[in-house]
């Protein structure tokens, strides 16, 4: 694992709110390629983790470094350059309101100079294609959408520029089981297809079980363990047991968590 | 480096080289519309260092041509390959959406339907009416169920707070009807007559009518965005299923806080505009207080007073029905929000200006 590319790096991590630490001393490294889930509990910081490393919100201390460039020390030009180069999609998707989903998905690509408007709505509308959405949904605006029709274009719109990494708040988060299942698929078959890196925040059992590769666990304010689905199940931690065998743990991973307990026992 | 497709050489082979990205995409795009497709037999990726979606997109579009199915696509890397295989799997069929029927019977039938559209909204408008004076009624019958604490509270917030804009407001209004008045009054030596034009037109109309137009911005809007914010998170639904009207607990205690409150407001902008006038007929043209009180007294019969505030209450009624209905019609996405709210103030204003020329009318009519 060590010989692969890292793509996000992060070394003392310290964020606080107040006299509140969220973070402290906080590590993690992603590589190229991989789908990573972070989970945690509620007020870990999961969210802040993935604001931190998108630029959105400076840490007290620590570094940040993603795809070889230091996010907090680069000037605007290369900030600017590092930004094409990933997508966020945010829990609701995010979208503009006052602009159509195809208008949307072509948002960042009126940066690129010279392409030409045709070439970019067909663009966008291939990427409305790619992350399963209709044709006609180009058109609509955003509060004309569902909820898991806003994530798919919120996907689309931060796969415009066909980023490195993607970072994902709670991609399944408020969908329906058929349509979170249709989801993991989604971003699995595009992380695939596209050579994408995943940097996703999640509650869901069931994600974590179908996309990642990897996990990694917030608690007790830093990334305490990382390893697959397999790993988390021989961990000790009260809280990452208590998350990995819990009631729900079981529905989701059928036969897992039976190996872990008869470990456990 | 500028990006440069070279020619088709005498195999048929197109040599791509480079990044074939988003950048390059609108050049290779052109490049590849003018070119012979007959020459053309396959193209090589192999020195390609990276192709992405857009890329992908463009030599996909290329094999949609007609003769160019069997170009060959070599040379791709494993990424590309599965990139290719996955944009043209997802490549989109345009269907066109339902065409806008511009005939004369269409447009009649859209015309219809929004004049439909107008007189539903009045009687939508009746109706929230109906529903205040039902549940005022209610309150009277039953008074352990009106909130008093509410109305207190929103009296001083329709009221007491608006009482510094609409008097600073009716003050200046007297100081420029004084100033404008007197500049034109003085060519004819009728500088006195500026105490009539004064109070005339403040008691009449301009006090009671600019402070209805204020508190229209000010109020409606503010019982749309409050109404409209609880319909929104969906209290307005959790106070019916527990047996809360909200007819009862949110129209009424600000409707009536209007009512109260605007004839006051009313009082305060009729005298602070007369203290604007008499300040500034002092100062313009020598119009001393106390001739000002005389001139005014002898000058300007009551009625005057009694045109301008019969028009409070009803004005009240507009501003406060606009805006509680404004705020049930949000639904449950912040852009709603925000355009019903800009939607009460200018329904409220025009309404206002509406019932004030009607006032105007009736009055001429009945000679007072």
């Amino acid at each position: 694992m060590t010989d692969r590319e890292v793509v996000i790096k992060l070394r003392g991590i310290r964020n606080q709110f107040g006299r509140q630490v969220v973070h402290e001393d906080l590590d993690l490294d992603v590589y190229r390629g991989e789908i990573l889930g972070v989970v945690g509990g509620s007020g870990t910081g999961k969210s802040v983790l993935l604001r931190t490393i998108a630029g959105l919100q400076k840490p007290a201390a620590g570094s940040v470094e993603v795809l070889g460039t230091d996010v907090l020390n680069a000037d605007e030009d290369t900030r600017q350059k590092l930004e094409n180069r990933w997508g966020v999609m945010f829990q609701d998707g995010a979208l503009f309101s006052s602009l159509t989903v195809r208008e949307n998905v072509e948002v960042p690509m009126r940066a690129i100079p010279g392409l030409d408007p045709q070439i970019r709505r067909d663009l966008a509308d291939l990427k409305i294609s790619m992350v399963g959405l209709q044709y006609l949904a180009g058109d609509k605006y955003p509060s004309e959408l569902s909820g898991g029709m806003r994530k798919r274009a919120g996907l689309a719109r931060a796969l415009a520029l066909d980023p490195d990494i993607v970072f994902l708040d709670e991609p399944t988060a408020g969908l329906d089981p058929i349509g979170a299942a249709a989801f993991d698929q989604l971003i699995r078959g595009l992380s695939h297809s596209l050579g994408l890196t995943v940097f996703l925040v999640t509650h869901d059992l069931d994600t974590l079980h179908a996309t990642c590769d990897r996990i990694a666990v917030l608690a007790e304010r830093k990334v305490l363990v990382t390893g697959s689905m397999a790993d988390m199940l021989e961990v000790d931690h009260p809280w990452v047991h208590e998350y990995f065998h819990g009631p729900r743990a079981r529905a989701a991973v059928p036969d897992g968590p039976a190996q872990g307990g008869q470990k456990g026992d | 480096m500028p990006f440069s497709v070279p020619p088709v050489d005498g195999s048929g082979t197109l040599h791509l080289s480079g990044r074939v990205t988003i950048r390059t995409v609108t050049a290779l795009h052109d490049h590849l519309r003018d070119i012979e497709i007959s020459a053309l037999k396959r193209i090589d990726l192999s020195s390609v260092t990276r192709l992405d979606t857009a890329g992908a997109w463009a030599l996909l579009m290329l094999r949609q041509k007609p003769g160019a199915k069997d170009i060959e696509i070599i040379g791709a890397s494993v990424e590309a390959a599965s990139l290719l295989e996955s944009v043209e799997h997802a490549l989109p069929s345009p269907e066109s959406p339902p065409p806008v029927d511009g005939s004369l019977t269409a447009r009649l039938d859209r015309f219809g339907r929004r004049v439909f559209a107008g007189v539903m909204f009045v009687r939508a408008l009746t109706g929230y009416l109906g529903i205040f004076l039902h549940r005022l009624a209610r309150a009277v019958r039953h008074p352990s169920e009106f909130k008093l604490t509410s109305l207190v509270h929103h009296c001083e917030e329709v009221g007491l707070k608006a009482v510094p804009i609409v008097a600073l407001m009716a003050f200046l209004i007297g100081v420029v009807l004084a100033f404008q008045g007197s500049t034109q009054l003085r060519q004819f030596g009728a500088e006195v007559f500026v105490v009539d034009l004064i109070a005339i037109s403040i008691l009449r109309e301009l006090g009671i009518l600019l402070t209805a137009i204020i508190v229209a911005g000010r109020t409606a809007s503010a019982f749309t965005a409050a109404i409209g914010s609880m319909k929104m998170r969906e209290e307005i639904d959790a106070m019916r299923t527990l047996g809360l009207d909200p007819g009862m607990n949110l129209f009424v205690p600000r409707i009536l806080a209007l009512l109260i409150m605007l004839p006051i407001l009313g009082l305060i902008a009729n005298i602070a505009g007369l203290f604007g006038g008499a300040l500034m007929a002092w100062i313009d043209l020598g119009i001393s207080p106390a001739m000002f009180t005389t001139r005014l007294v002898e000058g300007t019969a009551v009625s005057h007073v009694f045109v301008g505030l019969v028009k409070a209450p009803v004005f009240a009624m507009i501003i406060g029905v606009v805006g509680c209905h404004a705020g049930m019609q949000v639904q449950s996405n912040a852009e709603s929000l925000g355009r019903m709210t800009s939607n009460a103030v200018v329904t409220a204003i025009f309404a206002v200006i509406v019932a004030d020329a009607v006032f105007s009318i009736f009055f001429a009519r009945i000679g007072i």
